[in-house]
């Protein structure tokens, strides 16, 4: 069974390889391949998953050791694998999900020219992420992470004859790159802590305590900072958040990838897995906390004012993450519910993105909300759909986004202490906003009047149901959203099956869950009735409204790029123009000024070429000076 | 004593004289005699170089297939080759890039006929320009080879006098007087910078000589005088050795080159074509970081302790200073050589961090930047070569038009930035750890390094390969059979040896444990080390 492992990654990897360098041949059935080598990774992780149910919770975890990857002296890296409960958990999602993207994408992508390519960095995105969740050590971990970062800059700017696309993707890639950063040098910081990154020696495994325990509190401080750095990068989370929105100019199923599948759930399992040093370093989860708090807001304001509708779709998933990265924060009370979230924030997301594509698909790729409206009666399947996975984000009792985020919030009240309180409050806050935000998106699409606008050349839209490749794996994620929520939470069987590996307590909720039942409930309820009489009550106009200073902030990413504009960028550019100038003028001046006065040549050094004999000649003599001035000296010290 | 190293030299050098000698170039036929005649030298002396990497037992004697001719025998000087794991590895690299830069260059130095009745400006360029590869490719091998340190010193020199020619000769075409005007600029800098280096490094020598000789030792051979130090038969006062120390390190340091002695490099490899810059930066600059490891480290062990912090700065100076020059460029070439110089720092950091996870990481950088900095540069000279210019902005949307060449120069794009799977990750994640471990804060600024990589090489694929496709590379053809022939094996090995570097690292750590016990170092030991049980070197 452990032989599995590697090819969990090997056959999407074998994927992009053969779709990349077969050529035009494999034009006509590169597509299928690729999804067949999703799905059959799919198959390998369910054989995997049944294997691990055949054994004792304590004995689930399997390694599979392929070779010696970076053999030095005292650093030892290796590709090796390692499947617990944990990186079963990602292994399913990423390749179920991703599987029903691959199908999605037949048709999505049936008129692209470039499917092929496109298939290929699918499956490529896939291999990345798998090897990021079935590694064994920090170092194979950081091989798949920067795989991901790689994947997603490929198929973000995926239509590069696109400026903004090809800006999107180097811009996701540079400000990962600085998450990235962090995750180096936290493994620089265990390699001198331990002597090792693998996970299995520092964070210990179930029965057996790792070397984390040993070592002090600042250290393990200054790992779960960088470690946080890091998935701050990929998880797009304040404040390396500002590369999520740009995202959008990708395929409408790679937003789906990036923000189900992959991509951005790597910072939470990052979190998770590293739970062992978080544990030890409460300032470090504090910093977690506030990270995740001020997100799932940041996120939530950004998705109220955002008229594209993949744009406002983003700034959920930052929000939600955000959600995710909360709760790992809070330790052992809330790793299994950031988990839990995650995997049907996957189903739901995934779902309504694979949705906002049908409805591109149907309405000449247009993105605005305010050129939509009326759809649900053209396009059924998308509506119903879409539907399910909205009442699952807003946390509709009975739906999956219920149980997995009410569990959060719980978990953040739990936290004990004015902290909890006001983590509560903002995990509360933010249902409400989700609510408003979601149901706007709901009602702007499908209800209302039609606004629809013709397209640049004139055409005017014809809103068509999507072929059957496209509403397939848009049915079976609404049921995902809708049922994997309750089956998660039935009997907390998600909670034991992660224990073994989290670990769990309870904490201390100053409130009773059904106290914070009601009043998340409450406050989704809210949300969705403001949001109901703004858009729903009255006609949408097509331009948007001038809006409030908050509105018009929020609209430009709460002045993200603008930030990043005045604080790096300007003074970057600044700093390097002046460089250039002093690297040619300034250094080689010098230089050459020197080497003019030396040689006693009056002119420029260019004047040199002409008498070359002579300034051969003048060096040489320079040469023996140096020579015997040396020996004279050598021999008196 | 077999005489193989001496054959692996000797067969380059011989195959530059018959090269040169073949009959002028007029004919398309002649010419292509020549470069027919250059390749398989270089493929012979491929074989040759392969075979003393094999041969070589890292579990042997420091210095294998030694061979010893006299020479001077008044100052002991001796024609003496050897070779460790190091330099078996840094020989085998310089073998392998130059027929792949010669197939790369194939066309960039047929004489261009000047008259319409078909007189060429120079009918000897062609066996010129193959003979000058071969006569580098021979002096950078006896210098990797080398064990007497006059010998290491004469062709350390040598070589400038063929990469002289070779810059100074031939240039991308376009551009007329004012292009060879710059060009001789730039190989007149090249030449001083490196000469005055040697001449200082000359004056070392000497000096080392002389207080050898004092002593009763006589000799140039590495082996005797450093074995001679270690156990205190040879004794260098405190002020002797930091003086010859810096007098070797400063020759070194040019050669590599080492900001702020770096502004040769970004002229000689703008001017140069393709073909050569990749001579300069991934071949014969690798002398001087070579040199920095086996000299500098082994004949004076406390003086490079003392300075070693010193060299550090500088070292992760120029790795940020370099890579904000490569993202202000404006020219293709200079971008990469500006790429190369903070490349650069990150080797000389590697070797000074006296480390063992720094050294081997910093011989594993030499070969992988060399075979990733060629791809990325050829690639870029083959684009330079159908547009006939080097300014990024005259590029735009080539993506489109030539799928297969943006996507190999994106592939030497990323393995600059240090990907990983890419081979640069290894060598320069090895280098990081080195460094932090003994100086955390040197190791810190210097991993910003890594986001600045990232910010150039992906800011010069999406100016030059994306976006809307400009005008004038509409037409541009994809690449050509002969040009994949030159990327394809580059790229398989930056993959290969990214996810698979144990070959290499296996001769390499032997002598990197060597030099360290020279420098009487050994590694900072973990605060609370655990057992590396995921390493399945056990099980």
């Amino acid at each position: 069974m452990n032989s599995l492992i590697p090819l969990l990654v090997a056959a999407p990897l074998a994927g992009a390889a053969l779709l990349l360098l077969g050529g035009r041949a494999l034009d006509r059935f590169g597509h299928w391949l690729a999804t067949a080598l999703a799905a059959l990774s799919f198959g390998f992780g369910l054989a995997l998953f049944s294997d691990m149910l055949g054994r004792e919770a304590e004995h689930r975890a399997i390694t599979k050791h392929l070779f010696s990857w970076i053999p030095v002296n005292g650093f030892q890296a290796d590709i090796s694998f390692r499947l617990d409960q944990l990186s079963m958990t990602f292994v399913l999602l990423i390749t179920g999900v991703g599987t029903l993207i691959h199908l999605y994408s037949v048709g999505y992508m049936a008129h692209d020219e470039r499917r092929r390519r496109f298939f290929a960095y699918l499956n490529l995105f896939l291999a990345a992420m798998l090897l990021l969740v079935v590694a064994d050590n920090y170092l194979l971990l950081y091989f798949g992470w920067e795989g991901v970062g790689l994947a997603s800059y490929l198929l973000i700017g995926f239509w590069q004859h696109k400026p903004s696309a090809a800006t999107a993707a180097k811009k996701a890639f540079i400000v990962n790159r600085v998450g990235d950063m962090g995750l180096s040098i936290a493994i620089m910081l265990m390699f001198v802590e331990f002597g090792s990154f693998s996970f299995e020696p520092i964070l210990g495994s179930a029965g057996t305590v790792g070397g984390a325990a040993q070592a002090s509190e600042g250290k393990l401080t200054a790992i779960g900072l960088m470690l946080l750095l890091a998935a701050c990068g990929k998880s797009a989370q304040v404040p390396l958040q500002s590369w999520l929105g740009d995202a959008m100019e990708g395929p409408t199923p790679v937003s789906a990838l990036i923000h189900a599948a992959t991509m951005v759930t790597a910072g939470v399992y990052l979190i998770t897995r590293s739970s062992a040093i978080f544990d030890l370093a409460p300032d470090a989860q504090t910093a977690v906390v506030v990270v995740g708090a001020v997100t799932l807001l940041f996120g939530a304001i950004v998705g109220c004012a955002k008229d594209d509708i993949k744009k406002a779709l983003a700034g959920s998933t930052m929000s939600q993450i955000g959600y995710m990265v909360l709760a790992a924060g809070l330790g052992p009370i809330g790793y299994a519910f950031a988990i839990m979230h995650l995997v049907t924030h996957g189903f739901f997301k995934a779902g309504l993105f694979l949705g906002a594509g049908s409805v591109m698909h149907g309405m000449n790729d247009e993105v605005d909300m305010r050129h939509y409206g009326g759809l649900r009666k053209h396009m059924p399947v998308t509506f119903v759909t879409f539907g399910l996975g909205y009442l699952a984000i807003i946390g509709f009792p009975g739906l999956s986004g219920f149980f997995s985020k009410d569990k959060i919030i719980e978990a953040a009240f739990a936290k004990g202490g004015t902290e909890g309180w006001i983590l509560g409050l903002c995990a509360l806050v933010g249902a409400a906003v989700t609510a408003f935000y979601m149901t706007r998106v709901m009602l702007l699409t499908f209800f209302g009047e039609k606004r629809w606008q013709p397209d640049a050349d004139g055409n005017a839209p014809h809103p068509h149901e999507s072929p059957k490749t496209m509403t397939i794996p848009m049915v079976l994620l609404a049921f995902g959203s809708v049922f994997a929520g309750g089956l998660f939470a039935y009997n907390g069987s998600f909670l034991t099956w992660l224990e073994p590996v989290t670990g769990h307590s309870e904490g201390d909720s100053p409130l009773a869950p059904l106290v914070v039942t009601l009043l998340t409930t409450a406050c989704m309820l809210a949300g969705v009735a403001v949001s109901y009489l703004m858009y729903g009550r009255s006609a949408v106009p097509v331009v948007p409204p001038v809006g409030s200073p908050l509105t018009r902030a929020a609209r430009r990413d709460l002045l993200q790029d603008d930030f990043n504009h005045a604080v790096l960028v300007r003074p970057g550019s600044a700093l390097t123009a002046a460089l250039v100038y002093f690297d040619s003028r300034g250094l080689d001046g010098f230089v050459n000024g020197l080497a003019a006065t030396i040689g006693g040549i009056s002119g420029r050094l260019r004047r040199v070429q002409n008498g070359f004999v002579r300034s051969y000649a003048l060096s040489m003599f320079g040469g023996t000076l140096v020579l015997v001035a040396t020996t004279l000296l050598m021999r008196s010290v | 004593m077999s005489a193989l190293l001496t054959v692996t030299c000797a067969v380059p050098a011989a195959g530059a004289v018959l090269t040169a000698a073949l009959p002028a170039g007029s004919t398309e036929a002649r010419r292509s005699t020549t470069k027919a005649v250059a390749l398989g030298v270089s493929a012979v002396t491929l074989v040759l170089a392969a075979v003393v990497a094999t041969r070589f037992d890292p579990h042997g004697a420091r210095y294998q297939l030694t061979e010893s001719y006299s020479w001077i025998r008044s100052f002991g000087i001796t024609f003496s080759l050897g070779v460790d794991g190091i330099g078996a590895v840094l020989a085998l690299l310089t073998a392998v890039l130059v027929p792949v830069v010669m197939l790369a260059s194939w066309h960039d130095a047929d004489p261009a006929p000047v008259a319409p009745d078909g007189t060429f400006e120079n009918r000897r360029r062609t066996q010129g320009f193959f003979a000058l590869i071969l006569a580098v490719e021979a002096m950078v091998i006896v210098s990797f080879y080398a064990t007497d340190v006059f010998l290491f010193y004469v062709f350390f020199e040598a070589m400038l006098i063929p990469m002289y020619f070779l810059i100074g000769g031939f240039g991308d075409r376009a551009g007329g007087p004012e292009a060879a005007r710059q060009r001789s600029y730039a190989a007149v800098k090249f030449l001083l910078y490196n000469l005055l280096g040697g001449l200082v490094m000359l004056a070392a020598v000497i000096g080392l000589y002389v207080i050898a000789q004092d002593q009763g030792l006589g000799t140039f051979d590495l082996q005797t005088l450093t074995s001679a130090i270690a156990d205190g038969k040879l004794q260098l006062t405190g002020t002797a050795e930091k003086a010859l120390f810096l007098g070797f390190f400063f020759a070194f340091a040019v050669k590599a080159p080492l900001w702020p002695l770096h502004t040769w490099l970004p002229n000689a490899m703008g001017e140069a074509t393709a073909g050569t810059a990749v001579l300069i930066t991934a071949v014969v600059d690798k002398v001087g970081t070579f040199a920095m490891l086996r000299f500098c480290l082994g004949l004076f062990p406390d003086a490079s302790k003392t300075f070693a912090p010193a060299i550090l700065v500088l070292s992760v100076i120029g790795i940020i200073y370099g890579a904000l020059l490569a993202v202000g460029q404006k020219d293709i070439k200079r971008l990469v050589a500006y790429a190369s110089i903070s490349h650069f720092g990150f080797i000389i950091m590697g070797i000074f961090a006296l480390t063992s996870q720094g050294q081997s990481g910093a011989t594993l950088y030499m070969v992988n930047h060399g075979i990733s900095t060629a791809a990325w540069m050829l690639v870029a000279g083959f684009l330079i070569s159908r547009r006939g210019s080097r300014l990024i902005a005259d590029y735009g949307g080539v993506q489109k038009v030539a799928p297969v060449l943006a996507g190999t120069f994106l592939v030497g794009g990323l393995a600059t930035l240090s990907l990983p799977g890419l081979a640069p990750f290894v060598s320069e994640f090895l280098v990081l750890v080195g460094t932090f471990t003994r100086y955390p804060a040197i190791g810190i600024v210097a991993t910003f390094g890594i986001v600045l990589a990232a910010l150039y090489a992906l800011l010069l694929y999406q100016r030059t390969m994306t976006g809307p496709v400009k005008a004038e590379v509409s037409t541009m053809p994809d690449l050509k059979v002969r040009e994949l022939a030159v990327v394809a094996p580059l790229v398989a090995l930056t993959i290969l040896l990214g996810v698979y570097p144990k070959p290499l690292t296996d001769l390499v750590n032997p002598s990197v444990n060597a030099t360290l016990s020279q420098v009487h170092e050994t590694d900072p030991a973990p605060a609370h080390p655990v057992a590396a049980t995921s390493g399945g070197e056990q099980k």
